[in-house]
């Protein structure tokens, strides 16, 4: 047993030098690489916080549904509202990265076919990524179906083009910012035909709060108090009041049986049942705590060297070392400056199909929009690696890590689970994470929509997995 | 690979999830436990360190106890009486 820890702590030591040695060996290619290793070192952070805290937003409304456990539900809500708050002061020192995503019923459908897919998999698309530092395969099929539906979801075109509106093709066509032969799939004309026209809003910025005085105080209130604060207490107190509070006066009762006492409940017991709720999985809300701050810490170091190089995209940095090729049209690639996760996944699956042959360029999503660098210069994939090492380190040091191979089911549940994730978060624009949690917490009220819909598709996700159960166990309880 | 639930002697049962991740672990514990009576006793073991947070606020939350929690070679065990 001793040796297995030792061996254990050996890999955490490897997996952690050998980031340190990448980061060195970037830092001494070009400073400009900076850059991208801050991306590395908040995803190790990320990873090591997810995978301690078991923080996979599939959980949120899965295990509320089908275990009645609303850990995770919590942890979510707890790290919205410290992150909102930390948003604030950057947001009103100008030191935020944050930009509102259009506002539309695309991130409710998008969120319910992302909801299914993540209870499906097995975990969402950070959660994915933290599972498989776990060794977890399941994840590594879910991240492939995340990454290949994304990239072939966004590239196809011919006969898919067909069932869009008429309206949507027109107007995608008539746009003058984005070269004609890059309006080519589907997505293209979705999105240039129907997406850029809806508004991005971020509540401190509409009229209702612009005679607000004082920067702080308007994107308190706008943002964080009306935005996240409010309505995630109103879904703590829903949680509870669906889910908690009967089993919990019930256990009160039996406490006051047990004593000889009248059994009567009264407020205070709802108040202590909500703070149990809260604190009964104290590593799940530390980390909720934690990870929200440093989300807010990420958007101001990514700002704060973005204001360094006087840039406001890495691709700005890669043409001036010269990686051209790496570029959009825009002369952009994808650099969200915040946590974020999919079009990285998305980015990595294109670079795979075009190095066969496929020519992924040719649309919006990768040719104008995010571009397709090469691998080892891609900030926010090497995010995404960051968390997998991140996890892998905290889960070697935890004894928890164990490679464990998909069969079966699995395989199943994987892929598919992944490719809805892939399909839903494009159809949105983000996951999880970008569409919902950086969204909500920077004062985008379109962030709730593609929560209430993982929160549907998660519903939805557990009816099929509760049926699915069901029939195998029947079949195991046939024997006796 | 393929779930075990076996009923392992009086008032005794045995769910072997390993090999599956979540949420197919917490799901298989919550319906074995609505399937055995009252003071039997559920032996789970899983290899899935995520589902362990889930379910141990699940049978805290159902009013079940966990008389012992262990770990064997990669595999975790819990012994949950339903209460």
């Amino acid at each position: 047993m001793e040796n297995i820890e030792k061996r254990n702590q050996l890999w955490a030591f490897i997996v952690t030098g050998a980031l340190i040695l990448i980061s060195l060996l970037y830092y001494s290619s070009n400073i400009y690489y900076i850059y991208l290793i801050v991306y590395i070192w908040f995803g190790v952070a990320y990873g090591m916080m997810l995978q301690y805290g078991r923080f996979c937003m599939a959980s949120a409304s899965r295990d509320l549904f089908a275990a009645g456990v609303p850990r995770m539900a919590v942890g979510v809500l707890i790290a919205l509202i410290f992150f909102s708050l930390v948003s604030v002061v950057l947001a009103a020192t100008n030191m935020s990265t944050f930009h509102a995503g259009p506002l539309g019923t695309h991130e409710l459908i998008g969120g319910v076919v992302f909801g299914v897919g993540m209870v499906l998999a097995g975990g969402c698309a950070s959660g994915s990524l933290y599972k498989i530092g776990e060794g977890n395969g399941t994840s590594i099929l879910s991240i492939m179906g995340i990454s290949f539906g994304q990239a072939i979801f966004v590239d196809v075109g011919g006969i898919f083009n067909k069932l869009l509106p008429q309206s949507w093709i027109d107007a995608a066509q008539a746009t003058t910012w984005v070269p004609k032969d890059k309006i080519t799939s589907w997505f293209d004309h979705y999105f240039l035909g129907n997406i850029v026209f809806k508004k991005n809003i971020i509540l401190s910025d509409t009229e209702a709060f612009s005679g607000m005085s004082g920067d702080i105080a308007r994107n308190f209130f706008a943002n964080s108090l009306i935005n996240t604060i409010l309505p995630t207490i109103l879904v703590l107190f829903a949680i509870y009041y669906f889910f908690m509070r009967k089993g919990h006066l019930k256990r009160v009762k039996k406490a006051l049986k047990k004593e000889g006492k009248e059994e009567t409940t009264g407020f205070g017991d709802d108040v202590r049942g909500m703070w149990n709720m809260i604190t009964a999985s104290e590593r799940t809300t530390l980390m909720g705590v934690l990870i929200g701050i440093t989300a807010g810490i990420h958007i101001l170091a990514m700002k704060g060297m973005q204001n360094k190089f006087g840039i406001s995209n890495f691709g700005e940095l890669l043409a001036r070392m010269g990686h051209h090729e790496d570029l959009s049209t825009m002369g952009k690639i994808f650099d969200p400056g915040y946590w974020y996760i999919t079009t990285q996944e998305a980015q990595f699956a294109g670079w795979v199909m075009d190095k066969v042959g496929w020519d992924v360029k040719d649309d919006v999503f990768f040719g104008v929009m995010n571009g397709l660098p090469e691998l080892w210069r891609n900030p926010a994939l090497w995010m995404s690696l960051g968390i997998i090492f991140g996890a892998m380190i905290m889960s070697l040091l935890n004894k928890e890590f164990k490679w464990k191979l998909p069969k079966g089911e699995l395989i199943v549940w994987g892929l598919g689970g992944g490719l809805l994730m892939g399909i839903g978060a494009r159809i949105a624009l983000g996951c999880n994470i970008g569409a919902f949690f950086i969204r909500v917490a920077g004062g985008d009220p379109g962030g709730w929509l593609f929560g209430i819909g993982m929160v549907i598709g998660g519903y939805g996700g557990v009816r099929f997995f509760n049926w699915w159960t069901d029939r195998k166990m029947a079949k195991e309880m046939e024997a006796f | 690979m393929a779930m075990k639930f076996e009923k392992v002697g009086d008032g005794k049962y045995m769910l072997d999830v390993c090999g599956y991740v979540c949420p197919h672990p917490q799901i298989y514990t919550k319906k074995s436990l609505e399937k055995i009576d009252e003071g039997d006793i559920l032996e789970l073991v899983f290899d899935n360190p995520s589902s362990g947070e889930t379910i141990i606020q699940m049978i805290d939350q159902g009013g079940h106890d966990l008389l012992e929690k262990k770990e064997e070679g990669g595999k975790l065990i819990y012994i949950i009486e339903k209460g």
